[in-house]
């Protein structure tokens, strides 16, 4: 029986969370297995003859009940920006499912879960997964401005929000690693799990091996095949180089040579 | 019924379709997705004696209609697959083909004489066209008396089916079929990825981090369809046929221009179910043309 599948969804929803990101809903007319967050699908871009390769998303939300999976999109080139275009009612073509998903927190564990723009979405899928009380998740967002933050209010039944603004203009003023709650006591974390830039995750694993508290970061490399043998989107780590796509995008900052 | 069967040198494909080496990891990865015996065959990631890391990232750059890759032959080593991985596949009902590597003569010796004893290993390929490998690779698929030299070796040695990798990047890339054919070679492969390279304007920085790459896909199939063309004209050997197929047709093209049996590579990064629609469309041709074999499209270009 496969257990990855190259399928069209129907675009059911395309509406902008701010100017540069993007929420993309599309159903299956079929069931899909069990999606993890940090799982990911490789879309195709439709009727565009320069981008030959699909662009790897993150997996935000999915509903078993109507097949319908969420993506964040965030234009970031060509053929993020040709995704954004697409209109309701049209098909996509998505591989899926992609990648392996966080260790999941135990029932005792204290979690911090920092997401940077669009990495807020396998963050915010992971909070709902937890399974852990509001009080012992704590997510923390990162953007420029209040303008490039995506609203993630309704995630308030799932974790304590937590804002850092560049200008100040939401939350406390500065980066993600500037943020109090950052700063007090990272020990107070037994997990801690991040997803956005590249700086941001390699500032953020600096701080979590000083404090010598487990942490787990998505990476997000260029890819071309998306299931493990073009060996294109590969990461050093303390077991040589590793694919991103099937040995992460999930892996622990112990193994990564940051 | 239609017999999609072909044969090259003297191993049976149940179709003429396999999977390029590089693009379809041990047959493992594309199992998730599809059986692997609906495929005639795999050409396997390419290896080496001992484990290599690769190039350093990036190693990657989309082209129009195509890619440039360098990965560099990143494996684990002919040891690592035999313990670790033949175990797995080995039971997989379709022809499965190690693609050999080496930086030296001595390599490319030392790896086939392990290759050898491998069962279900029916052929090697060998690679003397890795663009992306400072030693050995394309350096000895470049000459004719490189080429002439690593084949004739590696022949003393390997006594199944020889099938030698040509690079494309020579000047008249006939004149080095000929010459592995001379030495032994019992079919012929072509071809390897183009020498090309990406540049960002902004950055003034190249997109790859060996600066040059191979470069695959759609954008390589006219140049590589006439290569392949021109070496069935040259040589009397079987010939297999790639360079960008994405659909049954490419694949019916390469077949008519004189190859036996073709590999599929960069097209399943775009999807991996294209080989199998690739098997479909062939059969559906063959239904229409009334013919009963895929054997009879081999070299039936009319001109």
């Amino acid at each position: 029986m496969p257990k990855k599948f190259v399928k069209e969804f129907n675009v059911i929803e395309n509406s902008a969370l701010n100017a540069t990101n993007f929420l993309i809903k599309v159903q299956s007319d079929t069931e899909f297995p069990v999606i993890k967050p940090g799982q990911f699908v490789n879309i195709e871009v439709k009727e565009a003859q320069e981008i030959f390769l699909r662009r790897p998303f993150s997996i935000f939300e999915v509903d078993y009940e109507n097949n319908v999976i969420s993506m964040i999109v965030k234009i970031l080139g060509r053929g993020s920006r040709k995704l954004t275009e697409v209109k309701v009612g049209s098909k996509l073509s998505m591989v899926y499912p992609l990648g392996k998903t966080f260790t999941y927190p135990s029932s005792d564990d204290k979690i911090l879960l920092i997401g940077g723009g669009s990495g807020v979405a396998p963050m915010l899928f992971l909070a709902k997964e937890s399974g852990l009380p509001v009080e012992n998740v704590d997510i923390l967002l990162g953007a420029r401005s209040k303008e490039d933050h995506i609203n993630v209010d309704s995630y308030k039944k799932y974790a304590n929000l937590h804002y850092a603004s560049e200008d100040g203009s939401l939350g406390e003023k500065g980066f993600v690693t500037q943020h109090s709650v950052f700063t007090n006591n990272l020990n107070s974390y037994t997990k801690i799990y991040a997803c956005g830039p590249d700086g941001m995750m390699r500032a953020i694993a600096k701080e979590a091996k000083a404090a010598n508290v487990f942490c787990e970061v998505s990476l997000e490399n260029l890819m071309a095949c998306g299931f493990g043998v073009c060996l294109c989107c590969i990461e050093p780590t303390t077991k040589g180089n590793l694919c991103v796509c099937t040995d992460g995008p999930v892996f622990n900052i112990n193994d990564l040579k940051w | 019924m239609v017999d999609l069967k072909v044969k090259l040198h003297d191993i049976e494909f149940k179709n003429p379709v396999t999977l390029a080496s590089g693009t379809c990891g041990f047959a493992r990865e594309t199992a998730e997705f599809f059986e692997p015996g609906l495929l005639g065959g795999y050409f396997l990631k390419g290896t080496t004696l001992k484990n290599r890391d690769g190039n350093n990232y990036p190693r990657m750059a989309e082209t129009p209609s195509g890619m440039l890759n360098a990965v560099g032959l990143q494996n684990k080593g002919i040891d690592y697959f035999i313990e670790n991985i033949y175990p797995e596949i080995v039971d997989y009902d379709t022809q499965l083909i190690i693609n050999v590597n080496g930086s030296t003569v001595e390599d490319y010796i030392a790896l086939t004489e392990k290759v050898n004893e491998l069962d279900k290993i029916n052929a090697i390929e060998l690679n003397i066209s890795c663009p992306n490998v400072k030693e050995g690779g394309m350096a000895f698929g470049v000459s004719c008396p490189g080429a002439e030299m690593v084949t004739r070796e590696v022949r003393r040695v390997y006594d199944k089916t020889m099938i030698v990798k040509l690079s494309p990047n020579v000047t008249n890339i006939t004149e080095i079929a000929k010459a592995v054919e001379g030495q032994g070679a019992d079919a012929v492969s072509l071809v390897n990825t183009f020498l090309g390279m990406a540049i960002d304007a902004e950055k003034r920085e190249p997109l790859l981090s060996t600066i040059t790459g191979g470069l695959s896909g759609p954008a390589i199939k006219p140049i590589a369809l006439r290569m392949v063309w021109q070496v069935a004209n040259a040589v009397k050997i079987p010939v297999v046929g790639i360079g960008g197929i994405m659909t049954a047709a490419d694949a019916i093209e390469f077949m008519l221009a004189g190859a036996s049996v073709v590999q599929v590579g960069t097209a399943i990064f775009k999807d991996p179910m294209i080989p199998v629609k690739i098997v479909e469309g062939i059969e559906d041709y063959l239904k229409r043309h009334n013919m009963q074999s895929a054997s009879e499209l081999i070299g039936a270009l009319q001109v």
